[in-house]
C-alpha cells in the first residue's frame, strides 16, 4: 500500500493525506529555514565550505545532493520493512553510494567541465552527513512519498546555503557571479582588489556563521530550541 | 529481529543488484566520457597556441586540420607508429633522459607558420601539475602556454591555471645563444643571471607551485632541444 502512495498517488488517496497536504508541504519547506540541514541541523558543513568558491559548481553540487537525498530517501523508505536491522547502515550506505556513483558518471559524461571543478566532492556526497542523517532520522520510519519530499527539502535547504555563500564568495573573491564579470573595470582601475581570503574555505565558515547569526536573530523559534 | 540467514541473503542480493547496475552505467557512459577527456586534451593543446574557442565542433576541426601528433626518441628522431596520446607523460618524466619517449604536437598557424607544442608534467604543492608550452619556429620564442593542476590551493597556487598567469609567457625566450636557459618562474625581486625575456612573475602565496612550474618547464622542454636542433639545421 505504501508503495502506491509514493508513485502514482491517484485522487482516491487525497482524502487520506493529499500529495501536497499541509503536512507534506511542511515536510518540504521546513528544511529550507526552520530545520535547515546546514545551519540548524549542522550537517554537511564540510562540503559547503569546499564547493562554494564559485556559483555554478555550487548549484550543480546542490542539485546532485538533492537528487541523492531525495532518491535515497525514497528507496530506503520503500524497502525499510525488509532491511535487516543489524546491517541497516550498510544497506543505506550501499544505496547512497550507488546513487552518488551514478551522479558522478552522468556528470563526467554530460557536464565534463563541471565534473572537473567538483572533482572529488561528488564522490564525497556519500559521506555528506545530510544524506545518512535524513535516512536514519526520517526515511527509516516514514512512508515513501513524505520521505521523498523530506529528501528534496533537505537537498534544497543545503542548496540555499551553498548558493548564498557562493554568490558572496564569488562576488568578492573574483568579482563575478556565475562566471560573468560584475565588478566594473573602473573600480579596479581606482584600486579595488578582489579579496583573496574569500577564495579560501575558512571564509565560507565565517559566512555560514554570519548566516546562522542572522537566521537566529530573525527566527526566535530557533533560539529556544537550542 | 531478522535471522542470520535472511541478513546474509539480503546483503548478497543487494550487492549483486548494485554491482550489475553500476557495471551497466559505467559501460554505457564510457564512450561519452572518453570523448570528453580526449576533447579536453585537444582544447588545452589549442589554448597553448592561443586558440581559446570552447565550441566542440570547432575544436575538433582545428585540431584535425592543423595539429600533427609526433613521438620522438631522446635523440630527436621521429618514431613512426607510436600514438602520441598513448604515451603516459608521468611515466616518461620519471625515466632517464636517454630512454624517454617524447610526444610533440606540431601546430600549423596562419600562413603556414609552424609552432611546436611541448607537453609538460610536474609536481606542485598538493599534487601533479601539467601543461603545454608552444615554441615558435625560431625554436626560441615562446608563443603561448597552458597550465593546469589537480589540487593546488584556490586563489594561490591554482592561479597557474589562469589566463593572466599563462599570458606572461608569450614572447619569452628559452635560449641564450646556443645554451638552453628556459623561462624562470620567480619572485620579482629574485636575481637570475639572465634578462627579463627569461623570467615571469611567480605567484605570491603560491611559491611551491611556482617553483614546481619552473622546474617542470626546464625538465620537460630540454629533451626536445635535440629535435629542434635537427630542424634548425635542415
Amino acid at each position: 500500500m505504501s508503495v502506491e502512495t509514493s508513485t502514482a498517488a491517484a485522487p482516491q488517496e487525497a482524502k487520506k493525506d493529499g500529495l501536497f497536504s499541509k503536512k507534506n508541504r511542511r515536510v518540504l519547506s521546513d528544511p529550507l529555514d526552520d530545520n535547515n540541514p546546514v545551519t540548524v541541523q549542522i550537517l554537511g558543513v564540510c562540503s559547503a565550505l569546499a564547493v562554494t568558491v564559485q556559483v555554478k559548481p555550487a548549484i550543480i553540487m546542490a542539485i546532485g545532493v538533492t537528487l541523492v537525498t531525495a532518491f535515497s530517501n525514497l528507496i530506503i523508505s520503500l524497502i525499510r520493512e525488509g532491511i535487516p536491522g543489524r546491517i541497516r547502515m550498510i544497506v543505506q550506505l550501499v544505496v547512497v553510494a550507488l546513487l552518488v556513483t551514478l551522479v558522478d558518471q552522468i556528470l563526467k559524461a554530460y557536464m565534463f567541465d563541471v565534473s572537473k571543478k567538483l572533482s572529488v566532492f561528488v564522490g564525497l556526497i556519500i559521506t555528506n552527513c545530510i544524506v545518512m542523517g535524513r535516512l536514519e532520522a526520517y526515511a527509516m520510519a516514514q512512508k515513501p512519498w513524505p520521505s521523498f519530499l523530506d529528501g528534496v527539502g533537505n537537498g534544497l535547504g543545503y542548496g540555499i546555503i551553498l548558493v548564498v555563500v557562493s554568490v558572496i564568495r564569488e562576488l568578492f573573491g573574483s568579482g563575478s557571479v556565475m562566471g560573468l564579470k560584475v565588478v566594473p573595470q573602473f573600480l579596479y582601475d581606482l584600486g579595488y582588489v578582489n579579496n583573496g581570503l574569500m577564495m579560501l574555505p575558512p571564509m565560507a565558515l565565517f559566512l555560514i556563521g554570519i548566516y546562522i547569526w542572522i537566521q537566529r536573530a530573525r527566527n526566535q523559534k530557533l533560539v529556544n530550541v537550542s | 529481529m531478522h535471522s542470520n540467514r535472511y541478513t546474509f541473503i539480503y546483503a548478497i542480493v543487494l550487492s549483486v543488484i548494485t554491482a550489475v547496475l553500476l557495471a551497466f552505467a559505467s559501460e554505457g557512459f564510457r564512450p561519452l566520457q572518453e570523448a570528453n577527456i580526449a576533447l579536453d586534451k585537444k582544447t588545452n593543446i589549442l589554448r597553448s597556441v592561443r586558440q581559446y574557442t570552447t565550441q566542440r565542433a570547432e575544436i575538433e576541426q582545428i585540431y584535425q586540420e592543423r595539429v600533427r601528433e609526433i613521438v620522438l626518441d631522446a635523440q630527436g628522431n621521429e618514431r613512426a607508429g607510436v600514438d602520441a596520446n598513448a604515451v603516459v607523460l608521468k611515466d616518461e618524466v620519471a625515466r632517464p633522459a636517454a630512454e624517454r619517449q617524447l610526444p610533440l604536437y606540431e601546430y600549423t598557424g596562419e600562413g603556414g607558420k609552424k609552432y611546436y607544442i611541448v607537453p609538460m608534467q610536474g609536481v606542485g604543492l598538493w599534487g601533479p601539475i601539467w601543461g603545454y608550452i608552444s615554441i615558435e619556429s625560431d625554436f626560441n620564442t615562446v608563443f603561448g602556454s597552458y597550465f593546469d593542476h589537480k589540487s593546488e590551493t584556490p586563489g594561490l597556487g591554482a592561479e597557474i591555471a589562469e589566463k593572466s598567469f599563462q599570458q606572461q609567457f608569450e614572447g619569452k625566450k628559452i635560449m641564450e645563444g646556443d645554451k638552453f636557459v628556459s623561462v624562470y618562474v620567480v619572485k620579482k625581486t629574485d636575481k637570475i643571471p639572465y634578462g627579463p625575456e627569461h623570467r615571469v612573475d611567480g605567484i605570491s602565496g603560491g611559491t611551491i607551485t611556482s617553483r614546481g612550474t619552473d622546474v617542470m618547464i626546464k625538465n620537460c622542454v630540454e629533451p626536445y632541444l635535440a629535435y629542434f636542433e635537427k630542424l634548425r639545421n635542415q
